[in-house]
């Protein structure tokens, strides 16, 4: 094996070997879906955020227009406070409602944005007033247990 | 006590063995210093490298293929198997893919490498030593560690990550073939559901952290345990025993640290 | 005592065990311009004295100047520009397996100078053709003779011109044709390089036909010198047994045993 043969081999490996990250980072993962555009900040606080994740993604009418960036626990409201970067193309009015919805049945959760009809929109850090916290299993079940049994003492009677 | 007698000299040879091992640790890491401290020529003479990434690297490709292809589809079918029972089969491009990118691509080629290329440069440094070259060469005034084996251990560090990563990539293929084309599973869902789970820095970095340090962790051990080794026939093949045995077992060590790392406590 | 000696030992002793010398006390000394032997049994300690020559050891006792230098007081990039003037031929010749004759030859001038590359290409064919191998530059070690191969191994060690050659076992495992080769070639490039040659073997009547002075060596010192004839002639028991090949005196037939009754006796 001679020396131009072994560089065009090792040259074809490499070349090769990057492609394979390539392929990985932008078909497999999610590189391409998430643009390096210009996003802005924005926050909201729920009572209960349910299974909500960080890199969770933001939708407004099942788009996807932003991701959540970080979770925080506000300690004086005893409130969850959730950061999203919104891409900077949508522009919500200051009145839009944030409410978590699971996708599916049993899937991922993730921020769903309804505008509101104020004619001002948000800007970077501010917060949304509007917010609908995530359906928790447990208080479902016990609000199905008792409205059995409201339901059941009359006939009782 | 003749039991007891024998329980003390077991233990005593215990120590002795473990003992003796930490010392080879020691010396193994002055000789990974000393190797790295000289690697002048390796970059220099760039050559020297390139020859040893087409024998670490290329001529590990066509098992790295296909092992990646094969471990890819059989993701596929057991995949589709356990996940049509909860009726998640769509996500089948989610588990083929997370599989490989963390665990199975960096793990699985690094094992695979330990045992073609580890065990080639453990033999070859061996039998140089056994046959005189190494000495031949110092008596010319020629550093052996820096002629001889830092290009080689240079060349497996930088084959590593594109061998995980190739495999990977055909892991994710053969997945494909087996999920789409063979089992019928949407090919819409199996990509996008794919994209949506796999994150570029969490998941696919952290495989190519792991399979850097992979790389580094086999050719070390390659390298040393051939210089190390007795310079006889019987040496050098118990040297490329240990080499695949001891590489084997730190990717799998190292692949426990580093996954408790990187991939627990993220969940916020 | 030679004046001027190129390697000069003075009481040296060496062990890898300080418990089990393997050097005790040698005192020699080796002119300039000669060929010299440095002989005895295997395990005598001979090419342990080569390797200290070498500087790859140094003595836990004692001195070694070689080229003017004592070897311990070097660090290694002295201890590598002695080399540079030296030459070693090994017992196999260990060639690189992976280059070609004429790559092995080049070997050391491509590492050490800035020589541009048909100057190289001239002086490889210069030193194949002081060995006769030059139409075999183009062979693979493997494709050799064990007798090519260290002509070979020859040639690249005579590369740099060095003031002086180390000849460890070059006799061993040689037909006639490649001994008497390799013989004239000892004495034909230590007078055309005006160098030195330390020749260590336990081939004895080859080598007293080739060198000029003799230490003998046994058990770790020197227990002989002199002229081949006056090795010959030696006075020693054990000398005398070495020399003339004879199966027991000194050095003993039997390895040492029990009554020869009582191991038949025993059933």
């Amino acid at each position: 094996m001679n020396r131009s043969a072994i560089d065009l081999w090792v040259g074809v490996f490499v070349v090769i070997g990057f492609v394979a990250l390539i392929f990985l980072a932008l078909r497999v993962g999610n590189l391409a879906s998430f643009s390096a555009g210009q996003t802005y900040q924005i926050q909201a606080k729920f009572s209960n955020i349910g299974g909500l994740k960080v890199r969770g993604p933001v939708k407004s009418a099942g788009v996807v227009v932003g991701r959540v960036v970080d979770i925080r626990f506000d300690n004086e409201t005893y409130e969850a406070v959730v950061l999203m970067d919104i891409e900077q193309s949508y522009q919500f009015p200051r009145d839009t409602t944030a409410k978590i919805l699971t996708s599916g049945i049993l899937g991922e959760q993730y921020i769903g944005l309804e505008a509101g009809g104020d004619a001002k929109m948000l800007a970077t850090g501010e917060r949304l007033r509007l917010t609908q916290s995530a359906v928790v299993l447990e208080n479902l079940i016990s609000q199905f247990l008792f409205n059995k049994a409201a339901e059941e003492k009359p006939a009782a009677k | 006590m003749p039991r007891l007698e024998a329980l003390r000299g077991q233990l005593e040879r215990l120590g002795a063995a473990a003992s003796s091992q930490v010392w080879r640790l020691g010396y193994a890491s002055r000789f990974l210093g000393y190797l790295v401290l000289h690697s002048g020529t390796a970059l220099r003479r760039f050559r020297l490298t390139v020859a040893e990434i087409y024998f670490a690297g290329v001529l590990s490709l066509v098992i790295i293929l296909v092992s990646g292809l094969f471990v890819g589809m059989v993701l596929g079918l057991q995949g589709y198997e356990t996940l049509q029972r909860f009726g998640a089969s769509e996500s089948l491009g989610v588990l083929v893919a997370l599989s490989l990118v963390r665990e199975l691509g960096p793990v699985v080629a690094g094992l695979l490498f330990a045992s073609r290329a580890g065990s080639a440069i453990t033999a070859e440094i061996g039998l140089m030593k056994a046959t005189e070259q190494l000495s031949a060469m110092e008596m010319m005034a020629v550093d052996p560690v820096a002629r001889v084996v830092a290009p080689r251990f240079w060349g497996g560090v930088i084959s590593m990550p594109l061998l995980a990563a190739l495999f990977s990539a055909m892991g994710v293929f053969g997945g494909y073939l087996v999920g789409v084309q063979l089992i019928g599973v949407d090919p819409g869902a199996f990509w996008s559901q794919m994209q949506a789970a796999v994150d570029v820095r969490n998941d696919i970095l952290n495989g190519v952290y792991k399979s850097v340090v992979f790389g580094i962790a086999v050719t070390w051990i390659a390298v040393f345990e051939g210089y190390d080794a007795v310079p006889t026939a019987e040496g050098v093949s118990r040297a490329t025993t240990r080499t695949v045995v001891t590489s084997s077992l730190a990717i799998l060590a190292l692949d426990f640290v580093m996954t408790a790392l990187m991939f627990t406590g993220t969940e916020k | 005592m030679p004046e001027h000696p190129i390697v000069e030992i003075r009481n040296v002793s060496f062990g890898y065990d300080p418990a089990r010398p393997v050097l005790r006390d040698i005192d020699l000394a080796i002119a300039r311009g000669s060929v010299v032997g440095i002989m005895g049994q295997s395990g005598c300690g001979k090419t342990t004295l080569l390797r200290v020559i070498m500087g790859a050891l140094a003595p836990t006792r004692g001195e070694a100047r070689v080229l003017g230098h004592a070897t311990r007081s070097l660090d290694r990039d002295g201890l590598y520009a002695m080399r540079r003037k030296m030459g070693m031929l090994f017992q196999f010749g260990a060639l690189f397996t992976d280059l070609s004759v004429f790559e092995n030859v080049a070997f050391p001038m491509r590492e050490h100078g800035r020589l541009p590359e048909e100057l190289v290409h001239d002086l490889v064919m210069l030193k194949l053709q002081a060995v006769g191998l030059r139409g075999a530059a183009h062979l693979r070690p493997t494709e050799l003779s064990g007798g090519m191969a260290r002509r070979v191994a020859l040639a690249r060690s005579i590369a740099l011109d060095p003031h002086l050659i180390l000849y460890d076992e070059p006799f061993t495992g040689l037909d006639p044709i490649s001994f008497g080769v390799i013989v004239r070639l000892i004495r034909e490039l230590n007078d055309s390089l005006g160098a030195t040659s330390v020749i260590v073997t336990h081939d004895v009547q080859e080598a007293l036909g080739v060198v000029d002075y003799v230490h003998f060596m046994a058990d770790g010192r020197v227990i002989a010198q002199g002229t081949p004839d006056d090795i010959r002639a030696s006075p020693h028991p054990f000398v005398n047994q070495f020399v003339n090949g004879r199966p027991d005196g000194p050095v003993p037939f039997h390895y040492p045993a029990p009554e020869y009754g009582a191991d038949l006796a025993a059933a």
